[in-house]
């Protein structure tokens, strides 16, 4: 077992879509939360090969495409005017601010480095006493322990030159945001499995019974995918609302508990502006203010005025999943993979990325 | 932002002074080096699932299973729901 070639084999998955066939009687509308499982349901063809019965509606699920524009604002700004290595993951560098992207600032001559992982950032901050390193640090519950662990690490080294920039967001506040919102119809939901690998799956127990629908936490492979969507229909198909877990192999029902001691020491709970879907009561982490010296907004103060989002971008509605990629005006047009508009044509995670590499949507 | 992949333990070291723990896995051909911090438990020759430069799961051998067995599973559970069912109209 390799644990993931195994669960690409199109014996398997032609299995799964049968059983599918089989067991739909009527149309279904499903989110899948994850960008992850989006890029996977649209790079693997899957969403052609669906019973036509069943929609897969695109989650907020990226966190890159949710980090405020302001955000990325002071980034460049940390990266231009204060000298700064800044670092971050490459979607991130992509992403357009108000006047340009961290990567444009970077081919202008700031110092902006794409990473792999945030402890790398801390061997750059070893390696430099001289210089101000901020890593970017972007990401949902998954990306929170290796970014919380960098902190941890500067600490232990005594570093004073490394802080972080924390875009942090938390799943299961916007998933209550997005089922609670009136114009979004959805009936059943694919949990991020990676999420819960570190949270565990006690908070999706309360969302399954308070919004009265099934809940399975699900994997990225296609065959996780159509077992987590079969399990969900079955679910739907018999008038259930339950919580289950596809993706064992990986997620305890606890999560990890190493990691979430680590988040726990260095992050608490916040209210959070989401991008494109406003301001959501504890849906994120800040550093903590005993570790104020390794948060670079607090260690910079740094303080610039909000910009207009851009006008022709839905980037807003396709987050929520009210409407599809292809729906927007500037879909193919002014907006490409080289040339964002918004967000969620820059990330690998962006549902209209995936849409405009894999998909084959006819722009007309 | 949240991709993880399984990869197997090569080796385990000791860096930062001996703090912490890290591995060299290997993914198909390639390999990396990755935190054990959130794993503590895991040894040469797991399959660990990593992000970001940070091991985050040890995979579960007996679930991983699971996957493959579902539908077989579901044939069974169906069939014996059906027996039950015409057992009570027998009734």
């Amino acid at each position: 077992m390799k644990y993931i070639s195994e669960y690409r084999t199109p014996e398997l998955v032609e299995k799964y879509l049968h059983e599918l066939q089989k067991t739909v009687t009527r149309p279904w509308a499903i989110m899948e939360i994850c960008g992850g499982q989006t890029h996977s349901l649209v790079k693997n063809g899957l969403l052609n090969l669906l019973p036509k019965e069943i929609q897969m509606i695109h989650g907020p699920g990226c966190p890159v495409c949710v980090t405020p524009l302001n955000l990325i604002d002071k980034a460049v700004y940390l990266a231009e005017e204060k000298g700064v290595i800044l670092c971050s993951f490459g979607d991130m560098i992509r992403v357009p601010g108000s006047k340009r992207s961290l990567l444009e600032a970077k081919a202008a001559g700031a110092d902006v480095r794409i990473l792999y992982s945030p402890l790398e950032a801390v061997k750059i901050a070893q390696q430099n006493p001289d210089r101000e390193v901020v890593f970017f640090a972007v990401g949902f519950e998954t990306t929170a322990p290796a970014n919380a662990l960098s902190v941890l690490h500067a600490q232990r080294l005594g570093l004073k030159n490394y802080s972080i920039l924390a875009s942090h967001v938390l799943v299961p506040p916007a998933i209550d945001a997005v089922m609670t919102d009136d114009d979004v119809r959805i009936q059943g939901v694919l949990a991020a499995g990676h999420v819960c690998t570190i949270m565990g799956i006690g908070e999706y127990y309360e969302l399954a019974e308070k919004h009265e629908i099934p809940i399975v936490v699900t994997g990225f492979e296609p065959a996780d995918l159509l077992q987590g969507i079969l399990m969900t229909v079955r679910q739907l198909e018999e008038g259930k609302a339950k919580l289950e877990n596809q993706y064992s192999r990986v997620v305890k029902p606890e999560g990890n508990p190493e990691a979430r001691k680590v988040i726990e020491q260095v992050f608490e709970v916040a209210d959070r502006e989401w991008r494109g879907i406003g301001t959501i009561p504890n849906s994120g982490w800040e550093v903590r203010e005993e570790l104020a010296a390794f948060d670079a907004n607090r260690k910079f103060s740094v303080n610039i005025a909000k910009a207009p989002e851009c006008a022709d971008c839905i980037a807003g509605l396709v987050l929520k999943g009210i409407k599809k990629p292809y729906e927007c005006s500037q879909f193919g047009k002014k907006c490409t993979p080289e040339n964002p508009l918004g967000a969620p044509m820059v990330s690998s995670e962006g549902a209209c990325a995936a849409y405009y590499h894999f998909a084959g949507v006819e722009v007309s | 932002m949240c991709l993880a992949i399984p990869g197997k333990i090569q080796s385990v070291d000791y860096q930062y002074g001996g703090a912490v723990r890290m591995a060299k896995i290997l993914f198909g051909g390639i390999t990396k080096e990755a935190s054990l911090d959130m794993v503590p438990h895991a040894n040469v020759g797991d399959y660990v699932l990593v992000h970001v430069g940070v091991a985050i799961s040890v995979v579960d051998e007996e679930e991983a299973k699971r996957t493959f067995q579902y539908l077989e599973e579901i044939g069974e559970i169906d069939e014996l729901v059906e027996a039950s069912q015409i057992d009570r109209q027998d009734l």
